[in-house]
Protein backbone atom coordinates (compact mmCIF):
# COMPACT_ATOMS: atom_id res chain seq x y z
CA UNK A 1 0.00 0.00 0.00
CA UNK A 2 1.65 3.44 -1.14
CA UNK A 3 0.61 6.80 0.24
CA UNK A 4 -1.02 9.04 -2.08
CA UNK A 5 1.63 12.10 -3.00
CA UNK A 6 2.75 14.72 -0.91
CA UNK A 7 5.43 17.23 -0.69
CA UNK A 8 8.03 16.64 1.79
CA UNK A 9 9.65 19.55 4.11
CA UNK A 10 11.73 18.76 6.87
CA UNK A 11 11.59 21.47 10.27
CA UNK A 12 14.74 22.65 11.47
CA UNK A 13 13.15 23.68 15.02
CA UNK A 14 10.20 23.93 16.87
CA UNK A 15 9.94 27.41 15.78
CA UNK A 16 10.63 26.17 11.95
CA UNK A 17 7.89 23.87 12.28
CA UNK A 18 4.94 26.12 12.95
CA UNK A 19 6.48 28.89 10.52
CA UNK A 20 5.82 25.41 8.05
CA UNK A 21 2.31 25.01 9.16
CA UNK A 22 1.03 28.36 9.14
CA UNK A 23 2.69 28.29 5.14
CA UNK A 24 0.90 25.38 4.36
CA UNK A 25 -2.32 25.41 6.05
CA UNK A 26 -5.16 22.76 7.20
CA UNK A 27 -3.51 20.57 3.99
CA UNK A 28 -0.27 20.12 6.21
CA UNK A 29 0.20 17.37 8.72
CA UNK A 30 2.90 16.68 10.98
CA UNK A 31 5.16 13.77 11.20
CA UNK A 32 6.45 12.59 14.25
CA UNK A 33 7.71 9.06 14.16
CA UNK A 34 4.59 8.57 12.05
CA UNK A 35 3.16 5.51 13.28
CA UNK A 36 -0.20 6.45 13.41
CA UNK A 37 -0.29 8.62 10.90
CA UNK A 38 2.05 6.79 8.22
CA UNK A 39 -0.91 3.45 8.76
CA UNK A 40 -3.78 5.96 7.63
CA UNK A 41 -2.09 7.22 4.75
CA UNK A 42 -1.40 3.85 2.95
CA UNK A 43 -5.16 3.06 4.14
CA UNK A 44 -5.51 6.59 2.41
CA UNK A 45 -7.40 8.00 5.25
CA UNK A 46 -5.43 10.53 5.61
CA UNK A 47 -4.28 12.50 2.62
CA UNK A 48 -2.36 15.52 3.59
CA UNK A 49 -0.72 17.33 0.97
CA UNK A 50 2.42 18.39 2.99
CA UNK A 51 4.47 16.80 5.36
CA UNK A 52 6.07 18.46 7.99
CA UNK A 53 8.63 15.83 9.06
CA UNK A 54 9.79 16.49 13.06
CA UNK A 55 12.70 14.04 13.13
CA UNK A 56 15.15 16.80 12.96
CA UNK A 57 13.48 18.38 15.75
CA UNK A 58 16.03 16.85 18.38
CA UNK A 59 15.27 19.86 20.98
CA UNK A 60 12.16 18.35 21.81
CA UNK A 61 13.40 15.16 23.04
CA UNK A 62 13.73 15.45 26.61
CA UNK A 63 12.72 13.88 30.01
CA UNK A 64 13.67 16.76 32.67
CA UNK A 65 12.49 17.43 36.87
CA UNK A 66 11.00 20.96 36.65
CA UNK A 67 10.31 21.33 40.37
CA UNK A 68 6.83 20.42 40.76
CA UNK A 69 6.62 18.37 38.12
CA UNK A 70 8.03 16.43 34.97
CA UNK A 71 8.77 17.79 31.66
CA UNK A 72 8.60 15.37 28.81
CA UNK A 73 9.50 16.58 25.27
CA UNK A 74 6.59 15.87 22.72
CA UNK A 75 9.05 14.02 20.29
CA UNK A 76 10.49 11.74 22.93
CA UNK A 77 10.18 8.25 21.90
CA UNK A 78 8.22 5.36 23.56
CA UNK A 79 11.70 3.73 24.40
CA UNK A 80 12.83 6.32 26.07
CA UNK A 81 9.73 7.43 28.47
CA UNK A 82 9.56 3.26 29.41
CA UNK A 83 13.56 3.10 30.32
CA UNK A 84 13.54 6.38 32.11
CA UNK A 85 15.38 6.52 35.39
CA UNK A 86 13.59 10.06 36.28
CA UNK A 87 10.45 8.54 35.50
CA UNK A 88 10.85 5.19 37.14
CA UNK A 89 11.08 7.71 40.66
CA UNK A 90 8.85 10.31 39.58
CA UNK A 91 6.07 8.81 37.79
CA UNK A 92 6.35 5.34 37.12
CA UNK A 93 2.83 5.29 35.67
CA UNK A 94 4.02 6.74 33.10
CA UNK A 95 6.90 4.58 32.18
CA UNK A 96 4.94 1.56 32.75
CA UNK A 97 2.15 2.37 30.08
CA UNK A 98 4.83 3.55 27.48
CA UNK A 99 6.34 0.24 28.11
CA UNK A 100 3.25 -1.34 26.67
CA UNK A 101 2.62 0.57 23.58
CA UNK A 102 2.81 -1.54 20.46
CA UNK A 103 5.76 -3.59 20.03
CA UNK A 104 9.92 -2.80 20.24
CA UNK A 105 10.32 -1.60 16.71
CA UNK A 106 7.24 0.53 17.15
CA UNK A 107 8.35 1.88 20.59
CA UNK A 108 11.49 2.52 18.82
CA UNK A 109 9.78 5.12 16.33
CA UNK A 110 6.70 6.05 18.19
CA UNK A 111 6.49 9.04 20.49
CA UNK A 112 4.62 10.46 23.37
CA UNK A 113 3.74 13.79 21.53
CA UNK A 114 2.58 11.93 18.44
CA UNK A 115 0.51 9.44 20.61
CA UNK A 116 -1.40 12.58 22.19
CA UNK A 117 -1.42 14.98 19.34
CA UNK A 118 -3.51 12.25 17.33
CA UNK A 119 -5.70 11.45 19.91
CA UNK A 120 -6.77 7.60 19.26
CA UNK A 121 -9.33 6.44 22.44
CA UNK A 122 -7.81 2.91 21.65
CA UNK A 123 -4.26 4.36 22.82
CA UNK A 124 -3.04 3.72 26.10
CA UNK A 125 -0.84 7.35 26.79
CA UNK A 126 -3.40 9.79 26.06
CA UNK A 127 -5.54 7.59 28.99
CA UNK A 128 -2.35 7.40 30.90
CA UNK A 129 -2.18 11.10 30.87
CA UNK A 130 -5.94 11.68 31.47
CA UNK A 131 -5.70 9.80 34.43
CA UNK A 132 -2.81 12.13 35.73
CA UNK A 133 -4.53 15.62 34.87
CA UNK A 134 -1.75 16.21 32.83
CA UNK A 135 -1.08 19.42 31.02
CA UNK A 136 0.21 20.02 27.22
CA UNK A 137 2.37 22.74 26.44
CA UNK A 138 1.37 23.94 22.53
CA UNK A 139 3.12 26.07 20.56
CA UNK A 140 1.74 28.30 17.90
CA UNK A 141 2.83 31.39 15.38
CA UNK A 142 3.76 34.37 18.22
CA UNK A 143 3.43 32.43 21.63
CA UNK A 144 2.92 29.11 23.51
CA UNK A 145 -0.10 28.29 26.12
CA UNK A 146 -1.10 25.32 27.81
CA UNK A 147 -3.96 22.95 27.42
CA UNK A 148 -5.29 20.69 30.77
CA UNK A 149 -6.02 16.87 29.63
CA UNK A 150 -9.25 17.14 30.33
CA UNK A 151 -9.53 19.84 27.84
CA UNK A 152 -7.38 18.25 24.97
CA UNK A 153 -9.50 15.69 24.04
CA UNK A 154 -12.50 16.56 21.49
CA UNK A 155 -13.44 13.73 19.67
CA UNK A 156 -12.58 10.38 17.57
CA UNK A 157 -8.84 11.79 16.25
CA UNK A 158 -9.84 15.20 17.52
CA UNK A 159 -7.99 17.33 19.96
CA UNK A 160 -7.69 20.94 21.04
CA UNK A 161 -4.85 21.60 18.35
CA UNK A 162 -5.56 23.83 15.61
CA UNK A 163 -4.20 23.37 12.26
CA UNK A 164 -0.87 25.90 12.75
CA UNK A 165 -0.33 24.46 16.16
CA UNK A 166 2.73 22.20 17.63
CA UNK A 167 2.36 20.29 20.82
CA UNK A 168 5.43 20.90 22.41
CA UNK A 169 5.60 19.44 26.15
CA UNK A 170 3.69 16.94 28.25
CA UNK A 171 3.62 17.68 32.03
CA UNK A 172 3.11 15.25 34.49
CA UNK A 173 2.74 15.29 38.13
CA UNK A 174 5.36 13.47 40.50
CA UNK A 175 3.05 10.64 41.58
CA UNK A 176 5.90 8.42 42.78
CA UNK A 177 7.24 4.97 41.51
CA UNK A 178 4.00 2.77 42.77
CA UNK A 179 0.54 3.99 43.57
CA UNK A 180 -0.47 3.13 40.16
CA UNK A 181 -2.49 -0.03 38.36
CA UNK A 182 -2.39 -0.91 34.30
CA UNK A 183 -4.90 -3.15 32.79
CA UNK A 184 -4.84 -3.79 29.15
CA UNK A 185 -6.75 -6.44 27.99
CA UNK A 186 -5.90 -7.69 24.36
CA UNK A 187 -6.10 -10.91 21.88
CA UNK A 188 -2.51 -10.54 20.81
CA UNK A 189 0.31 -8.48 22.75
CA UNK A 190 1.27 -6.11 19.71
CA UNK A 191 -2.16 -5.34 19.58
CA UNK A 192 -4.24 -2.04 20.85
CA UNK A 193 -5.97 -2.37 24.11
CA UNK A 194 -9.99 -4.12 23.09
CA UNK A 195 -10.36 -1.97 26.72
CA UNK A 196 -7.68 -0.57 28.80
CA UNK A 197 -7.96 0.89 32.08
CA UNK A 198 -5.18 3.28 34.11
CA UNK A 199 -5.66 3.93 37.55
CA UNK A 200 -3.65 6.39 39.15
CA UNK A 201 -3.29 7.94 42.79
CA UNK A 202 -3.11 11.49 41.84
CA UNK A 203 -2.88 14.78 44.38
CA UNK A 204 -4.43 12.76 46.81
CA UNK A 205 -7.29 11.14 45.07
CA UNK A 206 -7.30 7.93 42.84
CA UNK A 207 -7.81 8.96 39.10
CA UNK A 208 -9.60 6.03 37.03
CA UNK A 209 -9.34 6.49 32.68
CA UNK A 210 -10.49 4.20 30.51
CA UNK A 211 -9.18 3.17 26.88
CA UNK A 212 -11.40 2.45 23.70
CA UNK A 213 -14.25 2.72 25.78
CA UNK A 214 -15.54 5.67 23.64
CA UNK A 215 -14.80 8.67 20.96
CA UNK A 216 -11.71 9.37 23.37
CA UNK A 217 -9.79 8.88 26.15
CA UNK A 218 -12.55 8.87 29.37
CA UNK A 219 -11.89 9.31 33.06
CA UNK A 220 -14.26 6.60 34.76
CA UNK A 221 -16.20 9.91 36.69
CA UNK A 222 -18.93 7.38 38.45
CA UNK A 223 -15.85 4.69 39.57
CA UNK A 224 -14.24 8.10 41.18
CA UNK A 225 -17.19 9.03 42.97
CA UNK A 226 -17.61 5.82 44.62
CA UNK A 227 -13.97 5.44 45.28
CA UNK A 228 -14.07 8.88 47.38
CA UNK A 229 -17.41 8.21 49.40
CA UNK A 230 -15.12 5.02 50.57
CA UNK A 231 -16.39 1.83 48.64
CA UNK A 232 -15.00 -0.90 47.74
CA UNK A 233 -12.90 -1.94 44.75
CA UNK A 234 -15.35 -4.45 43.69
CA UNK A 235 -18.48 -1.50 44.47
CA UNK A 236 -16.56 1.41 42.54
CA UNK A 237 -15.71 -0.85 39.70
CA UNK A 238 -19.78 -1.50 38.89
CA UNK A 239 -19.66 2.08 37.55
CA UNK A 240 -17.25 1.35 35.48
CA UNK A 241 -19.16 1.76 32.48
CA UNK A 242 -21.33 4.58 33.03
CA UNK A 243 -21.46 7.69 30.89
CA UNK A 244 -19.20 5.29 28.04
CA UNK A 245 -20.20 4.63 24.34
CA UNK A 246 -17.86 1.75 23.39
CA UNK A 247 -18.02 1.02 20.00
CA UNK A 248 -18.76 -2.55 18.42
CA UNK A 249 -15.48 -3.78 16.17
CA UNK A 250 -14.29 -7.65 15.46
CA UNK A 251 -12.65 -7.72 18.95
CA UNK A 252 -15.62 -6.98 21.22
CA UNK A 253 -19.65 -5.75 21.23
CA UNK A 254 -20.24 -2.56 23.51
CA UNK A 255 -21.57 -5.31 26.01
CA UNK A 256 -18.90 -7.01 26.37
CA UNK A 257 -16.33 -3.79 26.48
CA UNK A 258 -18.90 -2.46 29.25
CA UNK A 259 -18.38 -6.39 31.21
CA UNK A 260 -14.52 -5.61 30.32
CA UNK A 261 -14.21 -2.14 31.77
CA UNK A 262 -16.36 -3.38 34.83
CA UNK A 263 -13.55 -6.68 35.38
CA UNK A 264 -10.51 -4.47 34.37
CA UNK A 265 -11.20 -1.44 37.21
CA UNK A 266 -12.07 -3.98 39.61
CA UNK A 267 -8.38 -5.69 39.09
CA UNK A 268 -6.73 -2.43 39.03
CA UNK A 269 -8.25 -0.81 41.75
CA UNK A 270 -7.37 -4.01 43.80
CA UNK A 271 -3.85 -3.81 42.67
CA UNK A 272 -3.55 -0.50 43.02
CA UNK B 1 14.04 14.68 -3.54
CA UNK B 2 17.58 13.21 -3.06
CA UNK B 3 18.27 10.83 0.04
CA UNK B 4 21.53 9.70 1.43
CA UNK B 5 21.15 6.34 3.45
CA UNK B 6 24.31 3.62 4.26
CA UNK B 7 22.64 0.84 3.80
CA UNK B 8 24.73 -2.35 4.92
CA UNK B 9 27.73 0.14 5.53
CA UNK B 10 27.87 1.54 1.85
CA UNK B 11 27.10 4.97 0.90
CA UNK B 12 23.70 5.08 -1.18
CA UNK B 13 22.10 8.05 -3.28
CA UNK B 14 19.52 7.67 -4.67
CA UNK B 15 16.35 10.23 -6.40
CA UNK B 16 13.41 9.03 -4.66
CA UNK B 17 9.47 10.15 -4.14
CA UNK B 18 8.90 11.68 -0.98
CA UNK B 19 6.23 8.65 -0.26
CA UNK B 20 8.61 6.08 -1.03
CA UNK B 21 8.52 3.49 2.18
CA UNK B 22 11.97 2.38 3.56
CA UNK B 23 11.05 -1.04 2.23
CA UNK B 24 10.23 -0.16 -1.10
CA UNK B 25 13.50 1.93 -0.83
CA UNK B 26 16.08 -1.37 0.02
CA UNK B 27 13.76 -3.95 -2.47
CA UNK B 28 14.14 -1.55 -5.80
CA UNK B 29 16.09 1.07 -5.41
CA UNK B 30 18.94 -1.36 -3.59
CA UNK B 31 17.77 -4.55 -4.60
CA UNK B 32 17.95 -5.80 -1.28
CA UNK B 33 15.24 -8.03 -1.38
CA UNK B 34 15.84 -9.91 1.92
CA UNK B 35 13.70 -7.75 3.77
CA UNK B 36 10.16 -8.89 3.29
CA UNK B 37 7.08 -7.49 2.89
CA UNK B 38 4.42 -9.55 5.00
CA UNK B 39 0.75 -7.17 6.42
CA UNK B 40 1.78 -3.94 4.75
CA UNK B 41 0.19 -2.83 7.94
CA UNK B 42 3.15 -2.66 10.54
CA UNK B 43 1.73 -5.88 12.61
CA UNK B 44 3.99 -8.70 11.52
CA UNK B 45 7.10 -7.60 11.49
CA UNK B 46 8.64 -8.92 8.43
CA UNK B 47 9.96 -6.02 7.17
CA UNK B 48 12.08 -5.22 10.20
CA UNK B 49 15.33 -3.66 9.31
CA UNK B 50 17.83 -1.99 11.94
CA UNK B 51 18.19 1.74 11.52
CA UNK B 52 20.84 3.31 13.62
CA UNK B 53 20.99 -0.47 15.08
CA UNK B 54 17.19 -0.06 16.27
CA UNK B 55 14.44 -2.34 15.05
CA UNK B 56 11.98 -0.79 13.11
CA UNK B 57 9.54 -1.62 10.52
CA UNK B 58 10.34 -0.34 7.31
CA UNK B 59 6.67 -0.86 5.85
CA UNK B 60 5.31 1.89 8.41
CA UNK B 61 8.74 4.49 7.66
CA UNK B 62 9.29 6.62 4.51
CA UNK B 63 12.69 6.71 2.77
CA UNK B 64 12.89 10.36 3.49
CA UNK B 65 12.89 9.87 7.35
CA UNK B 66 15.69 7.32 6.90
CA UNK B 67 17.87 10.29 5.04
CA UNK B 68 21.45 10.56 6.57
CA UNK B 69 20.97 7.48 8.60
CA UNK B 70 22.37 3.99 8.54
CA UNK B 71 20.09 1.33 7.70
CA UNK B 72 21.13 -3.03 8.33
CA UNK B 73 19.55 -5.25 6.49
CA UNK B 74 19.15 -9.04 6.80
CA UNK B 75 21.86 -9.21 4.07
CA UNK B 76 24.65 -6.83 6.06
CA UNK B 77 24.39 -9.14 9.79
CA UNK B 78 26.86 -11.40 7.97
CA UNK B 79 30.78 -11.00 8.15
CA UNK B 80 31.77 -11.71 5.03
CA UNK B 81 31.64 -15.64 5.21
CA UNK B 82 30.69 -15.77 8.73
CA UNK B 83 27.42 -15.62 9.79
CA UNK B 84 26.03 -13.68 12.79
CA UNK B 85 25.85 -15.36 16.11
CA UNK B 86 21.72 -15.04 15.84
CA UNK B 87 21.71 -16.39 11.85
CA UNK B 88 23.89 -19.03 12.98
CA UNK B 89 21.67 -20.10 16.21
CA UNK B 90 18.83 -19.83 13.86
CA UNK B 91 20.21 -22.19 11.56
CA UNK B 92 21.31 -24.79 14.25
CA UNK B 93 18.29 -24.36 16.26
CA UNK B 94 15.65 -24.82 13.01
CA UNK B 95 14.41 -21.22 13.95
CA UNK B 96 12.16 -20.95 11.03
CA UNK B 97 9.69 -23.34 9.13
CA UNK B 98 8.95 -21.58 5.97
CA UNK B 99 11.41 -18.80 6.21
CA UNK B 100 9.32 -16.21 5.17
CA UNK B 101 9.47 -14.17 8.69
CA UNK B 102 12.34 -15.15 9.76
CA UNK B 103 14.46 -12.11 7.85
CA UNK B 104 12.70 -9.88 10.11
CA UNK B 105 12.86 -11.80 13.16
CA UNK B 106 16.44 -12.58 13.08
CA UNK B 107 16.97 -8.09 12.68
CA UNK B 108 14.23 -7.95 15.90
CA UNK B 109 16.47 -10.61 17.65
CA UNK B 110 19.47 -8.60 16.92
CA UNK B 111 18.05 -5.42 18.16
CA UNK B 112 16.99 -6.84 21.08
CA UNK B 113 20.18 -8.35 22.24
CA UNK B 114 21.59 -5.54 21.98
CA UNK B 115 19.04 -4.06 24.28
CA UNK B 116 19.14 -6.82 26.74
CA UNK B 117 22.01 -9.19 26.13
CA UNK B 118 21.14 -12.00 28.38
CA UNK B 119 17.21 -12.20 28.27
CA UNK B 120 15.09 -14.40 30.26
CA UNK B 121 13.30 -16.69 28.00
CA UNK B 122 10.40 -14.72 28.97
CA UNK B 123 11.85 -11.12 27.94
CA UNK B 124 12.48 -13.02 24.48
CA UNK B 125 9.20 -13.57 24.36
CA UNK B 126 8.18 -10.63 25.09
CA UNK B 127 11.00 -9.07 22.89
CA UNK B 128 10.11 -10.07 19.84
CA UNK B 129 5.99 -9.46 20.17
CA UNK B 130 6.64 -7.12 16.49
CA UNK B 131 7.10 -10.47 14.91
CA UNK B 132 4.77 -12.93 13.69
CA UNK B 133 5.72 -16.51 12.52
CA UNK B 134 2.10 -17.76 10.32
CA UNK B 135 4.10 -21.41 10.94
CA UNK B 136 3.57 -20.86 15.06
CA UNK B 137 7.07 -21.56 15.01
CA UNK B 138 7.69 -19.81 18.01
CA UNK B 139 9.47 -22.90 20.23
CA UNK B 140 12.61 -23.00 18.12
CA UNK B 141 12.74 -19.08 17.29
CA UNK B 142 12.88 -18.82 21.13
CA UNK B 143 15.61 -21.22 21.57
CA UNK B 144 17.50 -19.86 19.00
CA UNK B 145 17.46 -16.41 19.95
CA UNK B 146 18.89 -17.91 23.83
CA UNK B 147 20.92 -19.94 22.09
CA UNK B 148 22.72 -16.71 20.12
CA UNK B 149 22.38 -14.54 23.47
CA UNK B 150 24.24 -17.11 25.43
CA UNK B 151 27.20 -17.39 22.41
CA UNK B 152 27.35 -13.94 21.99
CA UNK B 153 27.85 -13.72 25.64
CA UNK B 154 30.90 -15.81 25.35
CA UNK B 155 29.06 -19.59 26.51
CA UNK B 156 29.19 -22.63 24.84
CA UNK B 157 26.20 -24.33 23.48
Amino acid sequence: MIPAAFDYVRAESADDAVVQLAEHGDDAKLLAGGMSLIPLMKLRLATPTVLVDLGRVHDLSYIRDAGDHIAIGALTRHRDVETDDLLARECGVIRAVAAQVGDNQVRHRGTIGGSVAHGDPASDLPAALLALDATFVVQRPGGQHEIAAADFFRGFLETALEPDELLTEIRVPKTGPNGFAFEKFNRRAQDFATVGVVAARTNGATHVALINMGSTPLRAGGVEAALAQGASPADAAAHAAEGTEPVSDLNATPEYREHLARVLVRRALEAI
Amino acid sequence: MKIGITVNGTAQEHEVEPRTLLVQYLREACGLTGTKVGCDTSSCGACTVLLDGESVKSCTMFAAQADGSAVTTIEGLADGDQWHPVQQAFHEHHGLQCGYCTAGMVMAAVSLLDEIPNPTEREVRIGIEGNLCRCTGYHNIVESVLAAAEQMQGGSR
